[in-house]
């Protein structure tokens, strides 16, 4: 079956009680045991809750791992997935990670002594040699938040396999539509689902698939014990969201293409990130281990100054942190997304103080482009 | 304003473009910068939400805190609590509490180099015995769960204060409507607020309500970089269990103090654990309202607790409590679980043992279903 058709047909469409097209919210925390005996499926909501059980097996089979957890928020299923580690364990993670991951590992994970080396993980060298006696896991993000740096997938697998490691990616930008880690041989695949699967700026969400039936059950305990888990109706927004994924990616990545590709002919922007543009370094990865570019474009502006008065000129895309919604959402990492880094790692890592981030929604292209035109107050005449 | 007042008045007059009475759910993941640095207070919904932050401020209201954090479960709430704490720390808890709590402690957060040391903290010998230099907190349930012994809070926090360290009360069988922790010392109020605050057996959720600034910014970083935050939707419906929160509580120890007076005259019971029995009542009764709507009970004979259970018909055989429908638990298999059967039998947490979370039905039909469970086949 195709990606598309899996979407709406992956056993988890219809209520198998009433033949309901949609599946019901059980808004229920514990559940009736109608023999004493016999523990039933559901007991109570924090283990199991039918809304979140169609969740999360529809996730796991996008992502063609053996389960799925739903989680109140990305960063809720990161912090969890690095509970599966204990102190004196060691972690290699991209250098240009997600902030909030950046923040949980440097002042609470460390605390319990999880011990981390950040590198640029689209050197297999660098990464190969960060591996230490104890480490146990190379967590990837690919293509990078924000500048879409693209990690060798395969490699990655490689080297894990060699050193006996787990591998971790965050899949948030590219979802199972584009890229499907699990497939290569990740082991854990973990999403912001706050961002392009739930798609419309309103809910708030985190998932994890796993591929081995071992590993699984050792992180349903946790899941379960700590008790992070998305709330009902969330779950239901979240299913209800996944049944555009694709064509919303579709149309999202079209306009980013258009928009990258124009605003390297400006003389205004002094570098564009988009992995579709041919000149940029990852591009033949990319389209080696991803079926797309994503709705992501970064660009430089030079300075905060010039980044600033783009930004209180522009009309159409929502000023604000976040991405991958239906409406499209311009970011300033340096302040935003990346705050909680240090100013000087940011800057090593091209986060500079002119980046901005535009996650492209569902709008024309047409009117985005002549909103960024005007914004840039670009001397180039507007022309698609 | 007397608490009813206030529970009733949560999110109202808030709303100030619409003057809608009932607070709205906000939805949105992000919001609009108006301008850069231009925040208008909410940036993105993890950090924090319009509808959370009336439940936030309101159970901080409650409970006569500083600040008040809402999280996805009771759990969540707790495992953001234990963030605070670093490898080499020791806590010392409540010999009988939640197995939830139980597991998350010596499961996870033993791995992570924190211990445990469960003590009976009705006796004040105990926890000076326990306590030791790397000693930062202690954590208690009162009235204890599922065995109803009532701790004094006012001595705990006297010694928590004494040798400087975190007091925090799992509040959850009382509510705030009856116990204010924070009032007798607790420096941190917790509650799985899936059970008396919510009150309908539909919402998972937890709080957690700090005392001082300091601690307040700090639990404030945990909550926003674990992310265990709690979904709009279920913040409305939170606040909207609260707003009967008075009203039921009266109805729940009602009817759970004239079940207790009848099981402790029924020849099929051994024993009653509801703290007005206990030796402990005057202790309840000075830090306290009322007694709360939990009570446990020993039967007599074990082999029959699967008869029993199979024979009820309006007392529902669920984990959980604080409903307005009745449920009776099971521990030995449920919520205690996790807990090793030696520590659960040192304990008292024995195979014959019932809890039953009293409802607001007619407690003349609770009753009577109670009796025939217990007298049928025997």
């Amino acid at each position: 079956m195709r990606f598309e058709t899996k979407l709406l047909h992956n056993g988890n469409e219809v209520d198998e009680h009433t033949g309901a097209a949609s599946i019901p919210i059980y808004q229920a925390s514990t559940y009736h045991r109608f023999q004493v005996e016999a523990q039933g499926e559901f007991e109570y909501a924090r283990g199991g809750n039918p809304t979140r059980n169609a969740l999360e097996d529809t996730i796991a089979k996008l992502e063609q791992g053996t389960a799925g957890f739903a989680f109140a928020s990305g960063m809720a299923a990161i912090s969890t997935a690095f509970l599966l580690f204990s102190p004196g364990d060691h972690l290699v993670v991209s250098q240009d990670v997600y902030g909030g991951t950046y923040r949980a590992l440097t002042s609470i994970f460390s605390r319990l002594g999880i011990e981390v080396s950040f590198v640029d993980t689209t050197n297999l060298h660098e990464v190969e040699q960060a591996i230490q006696k104890n480490t146990k896991a190379i967590c990837v993000e690919t293509p990078s938040n924000p500048i879409l740096k693209v990690t060798d997938l395969k490699g990655i697998v490689q080297i894990a396999k060699q050193y006996h490691l787990k591998t971790i990616i965050d899949n948030t930008f590219m979802t199972p539509v584009y890229q499907n880690p699990i497939s290569l041989g990740f082991d854990i695949v973990i999403h912001s689902a706050t961002k392009f699967i739930g798609g419309h700026s309103d809910v708030l969400a985190g998932l994890v698939v796993i591929k081995d039936r071992g590993l699984a059950a050792q992180f349903r305990q946790l899941h379960v014990a700590l008790g992070a888990v998305l709330g009902v109706q969330d779950c239901w927004l979240l299913l209800r969201g996944l049944k555009t994924l694709h064509t919303r990616m579709i149309t999202s990545t079209r306009s980013a293409q258009k928009i990258a590709e124009w605003l390297q002919e400006q003389p205004e922007v002094k570098s564009v990130y988009y992995t579709g543009l041919p000149n940029h370094p990852g591009h033949h990865l990319q389209e080696k281990q991803a079926s797309g570019h994503g709705a992501v474009v970064s660009f430089d502006l030079g300075s905060r100054k010039k980044a600033f008065e783009f930004m209180n000129r522009l009309t159409l895309p929502l000023v604000a942190v976040s991405l991958g919604a239906v409406e499209s959402i311009l970011s300033y990492p340096a302040q935003m997304s990346h705050a909680s880094m240090p100013k000087e790692i940011r800057e090593q890592h091209g986060i500079t103080d002119g980046l901005l981030r535009l996650s492209v929604g569902l709008e024309h292209v047409e009117d985005l482009i002549k909103d960024i035109s005007q914004a840039l107050q670009s001397r180039k005449t507007y022309s698609l | 304003m007397h608490i009813e007042s206030v529970l009733t008045q949560i999110g109202s007059k808030k709303e100030k473009k619409t003057g809608a009475i009932n607070y709205p759910v906000y939805f949105a993941t992000t919001y609009e910068h108006v301008g850069l640095g231009e925040s208008t207070g909410y940036d993105y919904s993890r950090t924090s939400n319009p509808t959370r932050d009336v439940l936030e401020d309101a159970i901080a209201e409650l409970e006569e805190g500083d600040a008040g954090f809402a999280c996805s479960s009771g759990m969540a709430a707790i495992q953001t609590v234990l963030g605070l704490f670093s490898r080499g720390d020791h806590l010392i808890v409540s010999l009988d509490l939640y197995g939830g709590s139980y597991r998350l402690f010596e499961q996870i957060m033993t791995r992570f180099g924190l211990s445990f040391t469960y003590v009976d903290l009705r006796d004040p010998s105990n926890v000076v015995q326990a306590i030791h230099s790397k000693t930062r907190a202690i954590f208690v349930e009162t009235p204890t769960n599922p065995l109803m012994r009532v701790i004094d809070l006012s001595m705990i926090s006297e010694f928590a204060q004494k040798h400087n360290l975190l007091h925090i009360v799992d509040n959850t069988f009382m509510t705030p409507y009856l116990q204010k922790p924070i009032r007798w010392g607790a420096d941190i109020v917790l509650h799985s607020g899936t059970k008396y605050l919510g009150g309908h057996n539909d919402v998972l959720a937890g709080l957690i309500v700090t005392k001082g600034t300091e601690l307040s910014e700090k639990v404030s970083f945990l909550h926003n970089s674990i992310g265990a935050v709690l979904s709009p939707l279920d913040a409305w419906l939170l606040i909207r269990g609260m707003k009967t929160l008075a009203l039921r509580m009266e109805k729940h120890q009602e009817n759970a103090y004239q079940l207790a007076e009848f099981l402790r005259s029924h020849p099929e019971v051994d024993q009653v654990f509801y703290p007005v029995f206990s030796g402990e009542k005057d202790i309840q009764q000075k830090q306290a309202q009322g007694f709360g709507g939990m009570l446990s009970f020993r039967v007599k004979e074990g082999r029959r607790i699967a008869s029993i259970l199979e024979r009820l018909q309006l007392i529902a055989f669920a984990e959980s409590l604080g409903g307005v429908e009745s449920l009776i638990t099971y521990p030995a298999t449920q919520t205690h679980a996790d807990i090793p059967e030696k520590v659960r039998k040192e304990i008292g947490v024995c195979d014959r043992l019932l809890r039953l979370s009293v409802g607001i039905e007619h407690v003349e039909d609770l009753q009577k279903d109670l009796d025939q469970a217990l007298k049928g086949g025997s």
